[in-house]
Parts: structure tokens; C-alpha cells; sequence
């Protein structure tokens, strides 16, 4: 075959999968990792791609053109966020931003040690650890509940420490949900002098900005802008040390995408995330009641409304996410063999909870009532499949 | 105390796991199972394996004691980044 014929051939099975669900990304539930497109951010995009093209740093017409855009963006994004605008940073990604935010702060501070939750992003982390590799102070880690919360004394005494220069804490668990006391933490910090970084990559657009943090990221693609669009906001005051290089030309289309998706998403969090929240209290309850042996983890309550982590015992998560795929369903894995990495999840791990089987299910707008009762219909089936394939059912 | 020796080297999760519930069954209580294994994945998944299905987990250790009763003298080959993980079965 040739490869046109291939990926054609390919394409109609896509198709195909695609209409059993209410929308084209119906079956698609991996929005924690990245949403689809919001349709706001889709016209934005076009339309910014013929309008803001130019370098806004120079004089001429398409120049200012660009320019109005940017500043334009900026203003919806810092007001999505309640910041002020010049506290903004547009950056290449949320990962980018993460490494700003982590390195910024410990440049300012030369000796100070992070103190972090066991549970950031796996941005934050490898940001602490290049800290330390190049010759900074190491990290504290800070454990978490059964449920994936921050030990809040353990936290309190490990910012209290000596030479702390940052603590970070991610708003909610990007894997398992669970919203993490943020405004408590930034109390405590705030009490010491030492700056709190909040990860709110996970939690914008579904929750609003909590207070008190000197340094937030977020990440376009998580509230259904593009991708390759960080936000790194620092508070005014904070210190803080860009260093070099700046993010450099940045991409106006991507930002005034983002912009307009953000303000979109914030101003429909409220409904939408009651009905996300009210689907996975289905799932949750589903799939703890239709499926042998399995473990939903994170805080049942106190959580991001969009996702859900559960881990099936005696199954393989790359299997799980084979077979789901196979089904139309998009889901990601927290398990070691569903890695890049070949490690489990270092969140699952913290939390003590059972690591192989695993399987995070995200939602978003696109994702319907009919597409989760599909979904819940499916899933003992492919749990039970793979049970057999291997001869543990009843084990 | 019986000593029961699994030995999962070699085994990803959740091989070792599934050899575990298999094995369990077997044993009388009070007996200790001392899983033998090098997939990073066994340090977290056998405590929770233990919390799911109401075991006790005794902890772990870095060089494997391979002494126990079910052991097959001369089969274990010492590997570098084994360890043993303790179950007692109580029930």
C-alpha cells in the first residue's frame, strides 16, 4: 500500500470510531493532559494567524497591529487570572513556564532550598532537580494523604526551615484531582517570607485562582487553547530573577487563541463544571460498583470536577489503555508500563495507592452524558477481557 | 515463623502481583511470604496489595534472606537491585 492509501484507510477507521459519540472528540477523556480545541480559541486562532503575524516590537502598521493583539491578550488573560498585566509572561508551554518560575525564584534567592509537595508536576520536579544539578540548594519533599492531599504540618515545618528560597505547591493533583490547600500554604509562606509557587495548570478554568501565591504557571492547552502556550504570572514585589534567555519572540495567533479560550472557559466554568462534576461522581460510583477489585483513588469531594484516577487490580495500564483505545475511548495511564519513563507514578506513589492498572479519565466540553454511560458500559467488559486473557479473574 | 520464598525476579508488575494472590492461597496462617523482586513497581504495589486484600505487610529489605522453607537450594543467583518484600498472611 502506499502511504496515502494507508493514511486514508486510516482516517475512515478514525471516522468511524468517532460516531458512536456525541461530539468528534466525545470519546476523547484525556483533557488533563490536553483538552481539544474550544471553538472560541479555533476562530481566535484563525483570525489572529492574518491579523497578528508581524513582530509587535517594531513601527509599522502590522507592527502595532500584532502589538494591539498581544496587549489585548494579555489584558483578558490577567484579568481570567486577577493579576495585573504586567505581571504576565507568555511562554512556550507550561512546562516552560514551570522551569521559569522554579529557576526565577531560586536565582533570586542563590542558597534557598524548594520545599515541595510529593505530588507537583513532573515539570516542577525536574525544575528542582536541575536547581540542584547545577548547584543549588536540594529539594525538601513534602508527603501527601490517602487521598493525595499535602501534609499541611509537614509542609508548615519544612517551609519554617532554614534557607528556604521557594515552596511549591500544584493547585490540585493534575492525576488524581484532589484539590490541595493552597490559601493555607500561602498563609504559612507568607508568614516566613518565603514565596509560594502555585502550579495551577490543572485547575484553571475549573476552579478559580486560589490567593496568596507569589508565582503562578498555568498551561494553555489544559482549558482548551492551543498548544505551545504557557502562562508564568509573578506577583509584584516577589524576588525574582527572569535570567536568560527570555521566552523571545512570542507566538500572538497561539496567545490571543488562549486568551480567548481562557475567558471563554472561565465564564462557562461555573455550569460546565457542575456537569463535569456530577459525570465523574457517575464514573466514580460506576466504576467502583461494576468492576471486581478496583481502587478509586483521590478525594471524592474535594476535587477538580473533570477528573477521576482509578487502578484495576491484576491488569496492565498500557493493556487498559490499548483495549479503551480500541473502543474509541482516549484515556492516560499512571502505570510504569504506560510511561515514557518506565517508572509509576510518582503521585500514585505518594499516595500509596495501587500503581499498575491504572487509568486517569479527564473530561471537557465535548464530552457528553451519552459518551460517559458508553464509556461505563465498556469498561467492565475491557477489565474483564484482560482478566481473562491472563486467567486472574477471581484471583 | 514460616518463611515462604516467591521469587518474581525478572517479573514487571503486575506479574509479581498476580504470582502473589496465586500463591496466598496455599499458605497457612501466620506464614511469611518474602517476595523476592527488581521492578521498581513491587515496593508500592505489594503494600497495597496487602491493604486491599487484608494482609499484613512486614517491610522490606535490600539483600533478600532466601532461607526460607520453600526455597529451592541453589536456584537463587544473587542479582544487585533485588529486594525482598515481607507478607504475613493473616487471614
Amino acid at each position: 500500500l502506499s502511504t496515502a492509501t494507508r493514511i486514508t484507510r486510516a482516517t475512515v477507521i478514525v471516522v468511524t470510531a468517532g460516531s458512536h459519540h456525541d461530539t468528534p472528540n466525545g470519546g476523547y477523556l484525556d483533557a488533563a493532559t490536553a483538552a481539544p480545541l474550544h471553538p472560541v480559541a479555533r476562530q481566535a486562532l484563525l483570525a489572529a494567524l492574518d491579523e497578528g503575524w508581524a513582530d509587535p516590537e517594531r513601527l509599522y502598521t502590522a507592527a502595532r497591529r500584532a502589538r494591539q493583539l498581544l496587549d489585548a491578550a494579555t489584558a483578558a488573560t490577567a484579568q481570567a487570572l486577577s493579576v495585573r498585566e504586567d505581571e504576565i509572561t507568555f511562554c512556550a508551554s507550561g512546562t516552560d513556564a514551570a522551569h521559569r518560575a522554579v529557576a526565577g525564584a531560586l536565582r533570586a534567592e542563590r542558597t534557598g532550598a524548594i520545599v515541595h509537595s510529593a505530588i507537583e508536576h513532573s515539570a516542577v520536579l525536574a525544575a528542582a532537580a536541575a536547581h540542584e544539578a547545577a548547584g543549588g540548594a536540594g529539594s525538601v519533599v513534602v508527603g501527601v494523604d490517602r487521598h493525595g492531599r499535602v501534609d499541611l504540618d509537614a509542609f508548615t515545618t519544612a517551609v519554617r526551615g532554614r534557607a528556604v528560597g521557594l515552596a511549591a505547591l500544584i493547585s490540585a493533583s493534575h492525576e488524581v484531582g484532589t484539590v490541595q490547600p493552597v490559601e493555607a500554604a500561602a498563609r504559612v509562606c507568607a508568614r516566613v517570607g518565603v514565596p509560594l509557587y502555585v502550579d495551577a495548570a490543572a485547575s484553571v478554568g475549573h476552579r478559580p485562582v486560589p490567593e496568596g501565591w507569589s508565582i503562578l504557571t498555568a498551561s494553555a492547552r489544559k482549558w482548551g487553547g492551543p498548544p505551545g502556550v504557557g502562562v508564568l504570572a509573578v506577583r509584584t514585589g516577589t524576588r525574582f530573577d527572569p535570567g536568560e534567555p527570555a521566552p523571545g519572540p512570542v507566538n500572538i495567533p497561539a496567545i490571543v487563541a488562549a486568551a480567548a479560550s481562557l475567558r471563554a472557559t472561565v465564564a462557562e466554568s461555573a455550569a460546565e463544571s457542575a456537569r463535569l462534576g456530577t459525570l465523574i461522581a457517575t464514573v466514580r460510583d460506576a466504576v467502583a460498583s461494576t468492576i471486581p477489585d478496583v481502587e478509586v483513588v483521590g478525594d471524592p469531594q474535594d476535587r477538580l470536577p473533570h477528573i477521576v484516577t482509578f487502578s484495576c487490580l491484576y491488569v496492565e495500564g498500557e493493556a487498559l489503555v490499548a483495549a479503551l483505545d480500541r473502543h474509541g475511548f482516549a484515556v492516560s495511564s499512571g502505570s510504569a508500563c504506560a510511561n515514557r519513563t518506565e517508572q509509576p507514578s510518582h503521585v500514585l506513589a505518594a499516595m500509596g495507592a495501587l500503581t499498575h492498572g491504572n487509568i486517569r479519565v479527564s473530561l471537557h466540553p465535548g464530552v457528553g452524558e451519552r459518551d460517559v454511560e458508553r464509556f461505563l458500559r465498556v469498561l467492565p467488559g475491557v477489565v474483564a477481557g484482560l482478566r481473562a486473557e491472563t486467567g486472574v479473574a477471581g484471583l | 515463623v514460616n518463611v515462604e520464598v516467591l521469587d518474581c525476579r525478572g517479573q514487571r508488575c503486575p506479574l509479581p502481583i498476580i504470582a502473589i494472590a496465586r500463591r496466598m492461597p496455599e499458605l497457612p496462617v501466620g506464614t511469611v511470604l518474602r517476595v523476592v523482586c527488581d521492578d521498581e513497581a513491587a515496593a508500592l504495589d505489594i503494600p497495597a496489595w496487602c491493604r486491599m486484600r487484608g494482609q499484613e505487610y512486614l517491610g522490606t529489605a535490600q539483600n533478600p534472606d532466601l532461607e526460607g522453607s520453600g526455597h529451592a537450594a541453589g536456584s537463587y543467583k544473587p542479582g544487585i537491585t533485588a529486594k525482598s518484600y515481607d507478607i504475613r498472611k493473616i487471614g
